[in-house]
């Protein structure tokens, strides 16, 4: 299947989204399309897939012009949309989700379970996957899960795939699994367009690349004819010459230590310690129990033993309101869901941790709260009309620096990021990178839990390295390398690699 | 975010603010327009002390729905805290104290919700469903089925003031009334416990993690509401002279009403006390003018169902 899309145009009110973009898919590549956030990738696959409708331009499929009512039609016509945000029900089982809505009768109008089992199973089988059809979706992992939604595609005989950050929650193993199945799909002329901020992934996987800024069409591109900087530049309209911006860590003494952290099924005898002004990166595979010990640490789950030290004193975080009053902060990975509520302000979100200090004789000093907000808001450059804006009509990125001035506003000592700048567009992630030097140059520490290795290597000053529950590795950053900490991070242990 | 559509936003929200006051605007004038005898001041006055005990009890549901509660046992609280009120005063205990410690036994039958929806993580309205029955056996064990009345309470001044005494000409019940609306509007609009209340019905997960204490607060909540549902059990005991086993039965669905006609959602998170003040007024205004127009009372019933509806969907309509 061929598309080519010219000269759309998309407004919503008086914003133009989209100002004439040009894009095309050929049959059996992978086609990468890439911008920041608000670029206008994702209205472009909407109006593709008919979720809504362009306002000017052509759509052409195999040299016919079309233009399809809704996704459902899209989806007959063979093109299907993988959303970032999957559209699961969590406690049917994956057989009843794969075939929801379009499940196969018999002649009675009973539901043909036999025949949905064998062709699920059939799917299953062609992406090489064993999952149980009789388990509830919510049981899987992501990248199952995501892998659900791939199978669903097939179904329909999709020979065009839209896929939306898939890789944001996946590990690497899953990533690799993916990327095998997408190739072994390309085979079978199945078209894909990944939209993805990831540049390595993109070069590992694409053959050619759009990129997408302020709602035109920048260029388009064979991937073996261009590069990274190449491709940033497009992105952001500037050379981002120096993407992890550079400090020199000042090291204070130590400030938070964990001895002997252990809670049985997720992770046993954790030790480690941050210095004041250091940025250590918790690396590790997706699984590997990273965030867990940052929640029990952090007073939101409970551990079994195991004892927490700051400035060399035993503290006890029950609550995450006793790790606040302790100066922690924690910005966990999942920022709809544990970080921010969303169609509250903007205001309302950020003055949450610290709401008890804003008093005067009990009643909240709004002209305070006011300034400090606003102070933030410039601080961060968290781009919105005003404090009063609901964080929902925010993009990622602002949204997660709202969650970021939250803890910096709460005054934390000690700040837990949990995958910070996922899902995140490139400027709003250098804001961000920026930002933590800028703390830590006052002394805070940093803990930045990262499934990303360049930006592991690029902003810690130390690595700790967890596989299966473990410290697998304590690393200083200047002397190792990716393939040092992917190796600890698997389970391959190198020995004279580990620094205490 | 474009210009265009903040303005559009803004020109939504204060719609969506006005609504309720809209609708009663309109009521007043269309009973006015049917019985112009309605606006008459002893009317007013009256209606306003009819609609008291309910909004005072609506009040506190206003904090319990907020966060995506619900407390189903309020009007078995209001007669059991009544009950035990006109019993201590007729046993010779000074009202005062009477009162006082029917307002705390309310506080802590509420709190006995809370605690079990927290700390059982039971949901609410299975909780509160099940307190309103035992709270209502309790008043009937207590009572054995009568009312309770006395001298003692005949002869209390006090109490007497509480539901039949004027204020500068005001039916006292009414001072009471606003009284309680100043005191839950600081405590929910001024006060940090009114933010966290919000917090908890927009994302609970998010505030667990931004350090409030969810479930200290929602005892609370409870609690308060517990606590108002007795004041009002103390203005209809004094109002009636006595204290019945079966007061304020289903008070729970109108004073629920008068938190959804006021705006305020059943999700969680978002709503305004002065809403549900002018949701009580509604459903008082519409009691009333179904009286003053001669309407059964059996219509009354259908007519109310029928406005919490449309109050419902427009409500829905608003949020899409």
């Amino acid at each position: 299947m061929k598309i080519e899309m010219t000269g759309i145009t998309k407004a919503f009110g008086q914003n133009k989204v989209l100002k004439g973009v040009n894009f095309d898919i050929l049959p059996g590549e992978i086609h990468a399309l890439m911008g920041e956030n608000g670029a206008g990738k994702s209205t472009l696959m909407n109006i593709l897939t008919g979720i809504i409708a362009q306002d000017e331009g052509l759509i052409k499929v195999d040299d016919q012009i079309v233009n399809y009512p809704n996704a459902m039609v899209a989806e007959q016509a063979g093109i299907s949309f993988i959303h970032q945000e999957m559209n699961n029900y969590g406690e049917m089982t994956v057989l009843e989700n794969m075939f929801i809505n379009r499940e196969i009768t018999n002649r009675f109008g009973i539901n043909d379970t036999q025949t949905m089992r064998k062709q699920a199973q059939l799917y299953l089988e062609k992406l090489g996957v064993a999952i149980k059809l009789d388990q509830p979706i919510n049981t899987l992992s992501v990248g199952n899960q995501q892998l659900i939604e791939i199978a669903k595609s097939l179904m329909t005989d999709a020979q065009i795939i839209i896929m939306d950050e898939p890789t944001a929650a996946l590990s690497e193993k899953e990533i690799q699994n993916l990327f095998k199945i997408v190739k072994e799909l390309q085979k079978g002329n199945v078209s894909f367009v990944y939209i993805s901020h990831r540049m390595e992934e993109i070069m590992m996987l694409c053959d050619r690349v759009t990129v997408m800024r302020d709602g035109i069409s920048v260029s388009t591109n064979n991937i073996k004819e261009i590069n990274i900087n190449k491709i940033v530049k497009d992105m952001v309209g500037r050379e981002l010459t120096d993407f992890y911006p550079k400090r020199t860590p000042k090291f204070g003494d130590v400030f938070l230590e964990v001895r002997n952290f252990s809670s049985t099924g997720l992770f046993n005898n954790i030790n480690f310690k941050v210095h004041a002004g250091e940025i250590m990166a918790f690396s590790g595979l997706m699984g590997a129990g990273r965030t867990e010990i940052m929640r029990s640490i952090f007073g939101i789950d409970s551990f079994d033993s195991g004892q927490i030290y700051l400035h060399n004193k035993h503290i006890i975080n029950k609550t995450p309101a006793d790790a606040i009053s302790n100066g922690i902060g924690f910005i966990t990975e999942n920022r709809k869901d544990e970080g921010l509520i969303l169609e509250d302000s903007i205001s309302n979100n950020i003055d949450l941790p610290s709401l008890d200090g804003f008093t005067k004789r009990g009643i909240l000093d709004t002209k305070i709260i006011d300034i400090f907000v606003d102070k933030l808001i410039k601080r961060l450059h968290i781009k919105a009309m005003s404090s009063q804006d609901t964080v929902s009509s925010l993009s990622g990125g602002n949204q997660q620096k709202v969650v970021v001035a939250k803890w910096i506003g709460a005054g934390s000592k000690v700040l837990i990021l949990d995958e910070p700048t996922r899902g995140v567009d490139v400027g709003a992630k250098h804001d961000i990178y920026e930002l933590m030097n800028e703390l830590t140059d006052r002394g805070v520490a940093i803990i930045m839990i990262s499934s990303d290795l360049p930006e592991v290597i690029g902003m810690s000053d130390t690595i700790t390295v967890i596989y299966e529950g473990q410290v697998s590795g304590t690393l200083t950053t200047k002397e190792t390398t990716q393939e040092e900490i992917m190796t600890l991070a698997t389970g391959g242990a190198s020995n004279e690699s580990i620094k205490k | 975010m474009n210009p265009s559509k903040s303005k559009k936003f803004e020109v939504l929200t204060f719609i969506e603010k006005l609504g309720p006051v809209l609708a009663l605007v309109f009521l007043v004038l269309l009973v006015t327009v049917m019985n112009p005898s309605f606006l008459e001041i002893n009317n007013i006055l009256n209606l306003l002390r009819q609609v008291s005990i309910n909004a005072l009890i609506a009040f506190g549901m206003t904090f319990v729905i907020l966060t995506a509660g619900i407390d189903l046992s309020v009007g078995s609280i209001l007669a059991f805290t009544g009950a035990v009120t006109a019993n201590l005063i007729v046993a010779g205990v000074q009202p005062v104290f009477a009162l006082i410690i029917g307002i705390v036994l309310g506080g802590i039958l509420g709190a006995i919700n809370g605690l079990i929806i927290t700390i059982g993580g039971a949901a609410p309205f299975i909780v509160t469903l099940a307190t309103m029955t035992i709270y209502r056996g309790a008043t009937y064990v207590f009572t054995n089925g009568n009312p309770i009345t006395g001298a003692n309470m005949t002869n209390s001044f006090f109490f007497q003031v509480l539901g039949r005494g004027y204020f500068l000409g005001i039916p006292f019940p009414i001072v009471i009334m606003l009284i309680g609306f100043i005191i839950l509007y600081v405590l929910l609009h001024k006060m940090p416990f009114g933010r966290k209340t919000y917090a908890i019905g927009g994302n609970p997960k998010a505030a667990f993690v931004s350090g409030i204490k969810i479930n200290k607060v929602t005892i609370w909540i409870y609690s308060i509401s517990g606590m108002m549902a007795a004041i009002a059990g103390v203005i209809l005991t004094s109002r009636l002279n006595s204290a019945q086993p079966d007061a304020g039965t289903s008070y729970e669905m109108d004073a629920i009403a008068a938190v959804v006609l006021g705006g305020t959602s059943l999700a969680g998170g978002k709503g305004r006390l002065l809403g549900t003040l002018v949701g009580a007024l509604i459903i008082g205004t519409l009691n009333n003018g179904m009286n003053l127009l001669g309407i059964s009372s059996f219509y009354q019933q259908i007519v109310k169902g029928i406005v919490i509806i449309i109050a419902v969907l427009l409500d829905r309509r608003k949020s899409n």
